[in-house]
């Protein structure tokens, strides 16, 4: 089996379009030039299969391909790009000409192309599609379908899906540089409708993880995702109206980070604050966050969802420290931005393909763990809510204020937990939201891999993750005044 | 310069139809009792404009292609973004492969042959902008412009942009339908940000329409991107509070998609609406009248078919507020012992019956009360109707608005809040394919300090 990125890049997407070193020189000859500050090739290939369960059957299945180049000029802060999904050297040089077009025409500079070794492995370049054969794939849902419907009588419905990606891409930077990731990704999720009475809820739960399909039949990960949806269905059936009002809140550890990733990780974008237009511009050096909270975005753990080798500039992506001891101490950026604002790229340029161009975008986004025990956290409280599961968020990143909706959540009363109340969404002010943060737990949880963030129309794969935290006042939506 | 196709759009037409008609061959020959296919290809260019200089300058060009086989009662799909024959024939046999392990599931087939669209319409939605790249990015800088001096607190830009797109879509099946059409669509939007003391806020407006003609003036896009970020300015909370609540225009379509996505035959059968069991039950007041015209001349989702190849046709969702129907495609149709509405790929181009009231009647109506202007996050539960959402806008007492709200959150349950709509005004004026004038509901819950 290849191994080398750079080799399997070349052999899947460079030969079979007949495209030779020469041609990729002649490329960047067009697209570069004295005008142009900066430039690149974004060559990718993605294969995607899917299967769904849905009624105990499978009910269908569906493979896809894409493959193309996006082209990019940069001059000054202008960008020019073109993109084709015809990967043969005519039609990659009429979108080259395009995408330059940006610039006053200048005179192509000879370059020598040459491979930058990945010097990292996260996750294997595998091929996640041809890693269980298809009965397999098929046996492990209807699996999860009879757990979840084990699990208890009320479930009604279950629809289960499994994905597997593999996405291999190819970065040539204006230099020469040549360089390539091959990213496997792999998801499976689980929903049920459950029925009692009058009363009926959904309960969902899935993970992921750049991986092979393997991954859901080790510890047992696909069975507890089937119980867990269950488990969020019937609780749900249960719930009570939850309270309106400003509370204090105490967070639950894992994808409850979703916090973090609304509240600040969109305003420490390299792309907002060169344009002045996040709350949190200009802020370096500040106190945004309470002593003890250390926030980062590391796109470099093992075989995460959010994760990269490389960014999709060709960066190596590394663990930035945002807030340090609740001091703001740094932005994610990107090439175009972090040469702006005369900074580095810290590996957070991602894009969704390459129709799309690259922006700062996040990885893993988390805070570090505290010191205290999250049943103390909880004994701590005298009346307020325990968000534990949440959907997904949203933010303005000029005025700060950010929302994240619950999905599973309980008042707690003297200190204890009590009876569970009906999703409601959280919202907040994104730059003070965390100096309200007055006690962090000791048990720091990533997200199973489940996250995709959208910013500008494009979606990429992230993670999140949280200590339990309590945060002493945050406005929860319910229903009872 | 443009790099789009300079092939004549007829060929084009022609072209992606053989593509089909080749596709649908290859699947017979692979052994499928039955396939479909549909292919769409666009063109365009998107420019942005910054500060008064140009920001991104984007050529689009992108292919699709999707194809469903059939085994008997089992299917398979496959898609690809490479139109070249073999990346086609490796999709068809992608799919095949895909069905060897799919199961049977009875209500696996094609619509019925008798119900494809018999003539397709010329719904006139194919107009393309012959713009060159200087001249869109100067309408960009005008609408931008125009949002910049428009008010001294208008301090920062995150700019204007410009788009127009053309594409041919094609579906077709082995039934020996095969028909497709040219659309175009073009849109103008301006996002500014204004600052007043500590207060930073941002807003934004857009146009958009098949037809160049159609659109609203740069001026006018970049005046009221500029207007609503000033009226934003000094937003406070207020207390927690059960008040009535206006949902201005554009933010009311928002309760008209979560009304079409609890229809939808998925969500029926699934099992994961909140309106499972009202077909023909009173879900409104008895003055509401919900309507789709899917023929509608340059509809911004007009569609003569729909993704079955099914006609579609005019008809009510509601009618003196009771539910008419549910959106159904050939399959979900099957699945709830219906026919299709003709409705797969969804809904086309809704209508509400507006009243008499003006925006300034309709406050005067409400009395005191909250007008949302903008929503934040997910927080509806499809199966239960609990809505949840943060929000912003203005607080309003006897009548007039007093001052700009935000970090605030409404909460209700969209079945009582159906039930509690007490009015919609006339004041429809955004572009988009659901046209209403603002809701005005009895009572929901805010919470905020």
């Amino acid at each position: 089996m290849m191994t080398d990125p750079i080799a399997i890049a070349r052999t899947s997407i460079l030969e079979p379009a007949g495209l030779t070193e020469q041609d990729l020189d002649r490329l960047l000859g067009l697209l570069a030039g004295s005008a142009v500050d900066a430039a690149d090739i974004y060559f990718q290939s993605s294969r995607l299969e899917s299967w769904v369960l849905e009624d105990g059957i499978i009910k269908d299945g569906n493979f896809s391909i894409e493959q193309g180049a996006g082209l990019r000029a940069i001059s000054g802060e202008k960008t020019g790009f073109a993109y084709s999904d015809e990967l043969r050297f005519p039609a990659l040089a009429q979108a080259a000409e395009a995408a330059r077009a940006i610039a006053r025409i200048g005179q192509g500079e000879q370059v020598r192309i040459g491979e930058v070794a990945n010097k990292r492995s996260l996750y294997d370049p595998t091929n996640p599609i041809a890693s269980l054969p298809d009965p397999d794939k098929i046996a492990l849902l209807q699996r999860v379908d009879a757990e979840a419907r084990r699990a208890d009588p009320r479930v009604r419905e279950v629809v289960a899906s499994v994905v597997a990606v593999q996405d291999t891409v190819l970065v040539l930077g204006d230099d020469g540089a040549l360089s390539a990731d091959v990213r496997p990704l792999v998801r499976l999720n689980v929903s049920v409708v459950a029925e009692d009475g009058g009363r009926r809820e959904q309960g969902s739960s899935g993970g992921g993880a750049r991986a092979d399909l393997d991954y859901f039949l080790l510890e047992d990960r696909a069975m507890s995702f089937a119980r867990e949806a269950v488990r969020l269905a019937v609780t749900n059936l249960e719930a009570g109206d939850a309270p309106a009002g400003t509370m204090t809140v105490v967070l639950g550890s894992g994808w409850p980070g979703v916090l973090l990733h609304e509240a600040i990780g969109h305003g420490l974008e390299g792309d907002f604050n060169r344009k002045g237009s996040s709350a949190f511009a200009g802020r370096i050096g500040e106190r945004v966050a309470a002593p003890g909270v250390t926030v980062v975005d590391d796109g470099t753990l093992p075989g995460r969802r959010g994760s990269l080798n490389i960014d999709d500039e060709g960066t190596m992506t590394q663990n930035t420290v945002l807030i340090e001891d609740g001091i703001l101490c740094g932005y994610m950026q990107d090439k175009l931005n972090a040469r702006l604002t005369g900074t580095h790229s810290t590996g957070n340029g991602r894009r969704e393909s390459y129709a799309h161009l690259p922006m700062p975008r996040m990885t893993n986004t988390y805070m570090l763990a505290g010191e205290r025990d999250p049943e103390e956290i909880i004994a701590s409280v005298d009346k307020g809510l325990y968000a534990v599961n949440f959907g997904g968020g949203q933010v303005d990143i000029t005025s700060g204020k950010f929302v994240f909706s619950a999905s599973e959540a309980y008042l707690i009363e003297n200190g204890k937990v009590g009876r569970p109340v009906k999703g409601a969404t959280l919202i907040g002010n994104g730059p003070d939201v965390l100096t309200r943060v007055s006690m962090i737990g000791n048990d720091l949880r990533l997200d199973q891999g489940v996250g995709t963030c959208g910013k500008e129309g494009q979606s990429v794969p992230v993670g999140v993750g949280q200590p339990t935290l309590r945060i002493d006042a945050l406005t929860v939506g319910g229903t009872s005044a | 310069m443009s790099i789009a196709a300079t092939e004549d759009t007829a060929e084009r037409l022609a072209r992606l139809k053989q593509t089909i008609e080749d596709l649908l061959k290859e699947a017979k020959r692979r052994g499928a009792t039955a396939a479909e296919a549909s292919v769409g290809s666009s063109a365009g260019l998107e420019v942005s404009v910054r500060l008064g200089e140009v920001e991104t300058v984007e050529h689009t060009r992108d292919n699709g292609l999707g194809i469903t086989v059939y085994f008997g009662n089992r299917k398979g799909s496959a898609s690809t973004s490479d139109l070249s024959t073999g990346a086609l024939r490796d999709a068809v046999k992608a799919a095949c492969a895909i069905a060897e392990h799919t199961q049977e599931d009875p209500c696996a087939h094609l619509a019925d042959a008798a119900l494809m669209a018999a003539e397709i319409p010329d719904l006139d939605l194919y107009h393309p902008w012959h713009l060159g790249v200087e001249d869109a990015i100067e309408i960009a800088a005008a609408c931008e412009d125009s949002a910049r001096g428009y008010d001294p607190r208008i301090v920062n830009s995150e700019g204007a942009s410009l788009s127009t797109h053309t594409g041919i879509q094609v579906y077709g099946n082995s039934h020996g339908f095969v028909a497709g059409y040219p659309t175009s669509r073009h849109g103008l939007s301006c996002a500014v940000i204004g600052q007043e003391g500590e207060s930073l806020q941002r807003d934004h407006w857009w146009t958009s329409a098949r037809a160049a003609a159609d659109l609203d003036s740069a001026r006018m896009v970049g005046e009221r991107a500029a207007e609503r970020t000033v009226a934003r300015l000094g937003s406070r909370r207020v207390p927690t509070c059960q008040v009535p609540v206006l949902f201005r225009a554009e933010v009311a379509t928002g309760l008209i998609r979560s009304l079409v996505s609890a229809i939808q035959g998925g969500s029926i059968y699934r099992r994961t609406s909140f309106l499972l069991d009202y077909l023909g039950e009173r879900i409104f007041p008895d003055f509401v009248r919900i309507h789709e015209e899917p023929h509608l001349p340059r509809g911004l989702s007009s569609a003569p078919f729909d993704g079955d190849g099914v006609a579609t046709r005019a008809k009510d969702l509601i009618t003196d507020g009771v539910l008419q129907t549910y959106l159904l495609d050939a399959y979900s149709g099957c699945r709830l012992g219906m026919q299709t509405t003709g409705n797969a790929g969804g809904v086309r181009n809704l209508r509400i019956g507006m009243g008499d009231l003006d925006r300034a009647a309709l406050l005067r109506e409400m009395g005191t009360g909250l007008m949302v202007t903008e929503l934040m996050g997910h927080g509806v539960n499809p199966v239960t109707g609990d809505y949840s959402r943060g929000a912003a806008g203005f607080w309003v007492e006897g009548g007039e608005i007093r001052h700009p709200v935000e970090e605030i959150t409404i909460a209700g349950n969209l079945k009582q809040m159906y039930a509690g709509l007490l009015a919609v005004g006339n004041d429809c004026d955004y572009s988009g394919s659901t046209r209403t004038g603002s809701w005005l509901i009895d009572k929901m819950t805010i919470a905020g300090e």
